[in-house]
């Protein structure tokens, strides 16, 4: 039962480490830059819920429809102001230059909201339910269907709609686009707003489960390296096959040798990965 | 010897005279210009001569912070710690080097920086040997007094940047330094005339993490508690790649002078903004990298494009 019980904890959380790791993937796959903001994006969005919850008792799942515009907007505004001018720079400096802006968004938040741990706790709570002696809280529940859902969107948006299928142009050959006819620099800029969009999203469902403070920002972001690396760069199925792989391997390593080494397992496994299989589960090689 | 070199050994011999005019303050301040100019200088040559975009020097600050911790816990004397935190860094970078410097760009930006949690998390976990998240109590080096103990953490933390320069300036006109220009520029190329790019860039990233790895022994000795979150502060990667884009990529004058020149703006800032401190700290890094991006030592050559040329 135990078994069982290991296996859909992964499950649920897998689901929610994939939607943490989307936005990124998609950021770090079209534009090919490592955006460490990603982190301080999730942690804004879930204070974004939790305020709205407790000024105005919006529920975290209106919130995710207030939130997604807001960032995407915020996102935009970002690539075309400040990181259009160095796109093109080597990774160093784009890399650079996201951490200045995460420092700035970080330190903002620390400033408005304090580094006090807080959580949004629904009233009544809305309890767990339990089959075959395994027990599912129902809001983890709740936050795992529309984190799949949130992916679904994005692979929708990628595969059906022309911007969409600009974005996966722009991916797969910048040059080729552009003769095409495809504006890069405005791909880019809807792109990265996607990618905020998502990762405020992600944000209002990790209100939902985890506590919420600017310093826990980097552990997601850590969250959303290992699984880019492990499900494969910039593909909606890569990310769900990372995140589930990840959860998977948390709970195994947390249950046979100690939750406290489950983090180290994740990234020594990311190393590993990078150094035996740099293109991931799911990814193409040669494929950037 | 080129000009710049020479104007380098006398800038950290200026450094040296410093205890002559200021009390502890000025000890204290000599003490981390020395520290973060031993961290950009030894970026440099991974990141700078060899062109690969590491972020790991936090973690061999904080391996070597340990290491001399941990050591001089168990009674070893300062210098003996601090001498096996060089060395064990050193053989600790070169081994990851040959395994992870075969990636290439943001792949290897992505390894280098989870080496710091990994780094980070396995000391947290150590609880018997580092004391984990309690952090460790280091016992102190005399009882001659605070000012004495200062002036002599400034002269070990000066001389470790003595060392790392004459290293810095012995590489860069050597074959090794060659060979590392040869790689930046293309790697394939260099494999192809016969260059062993795996062993080049292994003693590369060995040589980047030794300096460091003592500077984080000097500095666990010197403050005499660390924990993890402190030593293995990703800060502490990002502020050399600041201070060498500051002074410009590659030489090492001008990522000397980026190191002092951040530390003024830092103080600066610590001073006046204590609460927004990283945000302005953040506000800097951006500006830079979108208004300066070749450094101050680009602005020289700017200026001097200005003059009509002469025939």
């Amino acid at each position: 039962m135990l078994a069982a019980q290991v296996l859909i904890n992964a499950l649920v959380l897998g689901c929610l480490y994939a939607c943490i790791a989307i936005g990124f993937s998609l950021v770090w796959g079209v534009l090919n830059v490592i955006n460490l903001i990603h982190g301080s994006f999730i942690v804004l969005g879930a204070y974004l819920a939790w305020g709205l919850y407790q000024s105005l008792h919006i529920s975290p799942w209106y919130a995710l429809v207030i939130a997604a515009p807001l960032f995407f907007a915020f996102g935009y505004l970002i690539q075309r102001i400040i990181l259009n001018r160095v796109i093109t720079a080597p990774v160093l400096v784009t890399l650079t230059l996201t951490f200045g802006l995460d420092l700035i968004l970080n330190n903002a938040m620390i400033y408005y909201f304090k580094a006090d741990y807080r959580k949004l706790t629904l009233t009544p709570p809305m309890g767990s339910i339990s089959l075959f002696d395994v027990v599912v809280p129902v809001d983890r529940l709740i936050a795992t269907a529309s984190a799949l859902a949130l992916t679904g969107v994005l692979y929708l948006i990628l595969r059906r709609l022309r911007v969409g299928r600009a974005i996966v142009a722009v991916r797969l050959d910048r040059d080729a686009a552009t003769l095409m006819g495809v504006d890069v620099k405005s791909i880019y800029a809807i792109a990265f707003g996607l990618g905020a969009a998502l990762a405020g999203c992600a944000g209002v469902l990790m209100a939902l489960i985890f506590p919420i403070s600017p310093l826990t920002s980097t552990a997601y972001l850590g969250k959303a390296f290992v699984v880019c690396v492990l499900g494969g760069l910039g593909s909606v199925s890569g990310a769900l096959a990372g995140g589930i792989l990840l959860a998977l391997i948390e709970g195994i390593g947390s249950t046979l040798i100690g939750p406290a080494h489950a983090t180290t397992l994740s990234f020594v496994l990311l190393i590993i990965f990078l150094i035996v299989r740099p293109q991931g589960l799911l990814g193409r090689k040669g494929f950037e | 010897m080129t000009r710049s070199n020479l104007i380098l050994l006398v800038l950290v011999a200026c450094i040296a005279t410093l205890p002559m005019f200021g009390g502890a303050y000025a000890l204290r301040l000599g003490t981390i210009a020395c520290m973060y100019a031993i961290l950009a200088l030894s970026w440099n040559i991974v990141g700078g001569f060899a062109g690969y975009p590491s972020f790991a020097t936090a973690a061999f600050f904080g391996l070597g912070a340990y290491t001399t911790g941990v050591l001089m816990s168990r009674g070893v004397p300062v210098g003996v710690a601090v001498a096996a935190a060089w060395v064990g860094s050193f053989a600790v970078a070169a081994l990851l080097g040959a395994a992870l410097l075969r990636l290439r760009g943001h792949y290897f930006a992505i390894a280098s920086l989870s080496l710091i949690e990994v780094f980070r998390e396995l000391v947290d976990n150590a609880t018997d040997l580092t004391g984990g998240g309690m952090g460790l109590n280091i016992p102190l080096t005399s009882a001659a007094g605070v000012l004495s103990d200062a002036t002599f953490f400034f002269y070990a933390m000066w001389a470790l940047l003595l060392g790392t320069a004459l290293m810095v300036i012995v590489v860069a006109g050597s074959k090794l330094g060659f060979g590392l220009a040869c790689i930046r520029q293309n790697e394939t190329a260099a494999n192809m005339i016969g260059l062993n790019a795996t062993l080049y860039k292994s003693v590369a990233f060995g040589l980047s993490a030794c300096f460091v790895g003592a500077a984080g022994g000097i500095y666990a000795a010197w403050v005499h508690y660390i924990d993890p979150s402190d030593v293995f502060d990703i800060l502490y990667s990002v502020k050399p790649i600041v201070m060498a884009l500051i002074g410009g990529l590659g030489s090492p004058l001008g990522v000397v002078i980026g190191a002092l020149v951040y530390l003024g703006l830092e103080e600066v800032v610590w001073r006046n903004y204590i609460q927004i401190h990283s945000g302005v700290l953040g506000v800097l890094i951006v500006a830079l990298l979108l208004f300066l991006p070749h450094g101050l030592m680009s602005l020289r050559d700017r200026l001097l494009a200005w003059r009509p040329k002469r025939v």
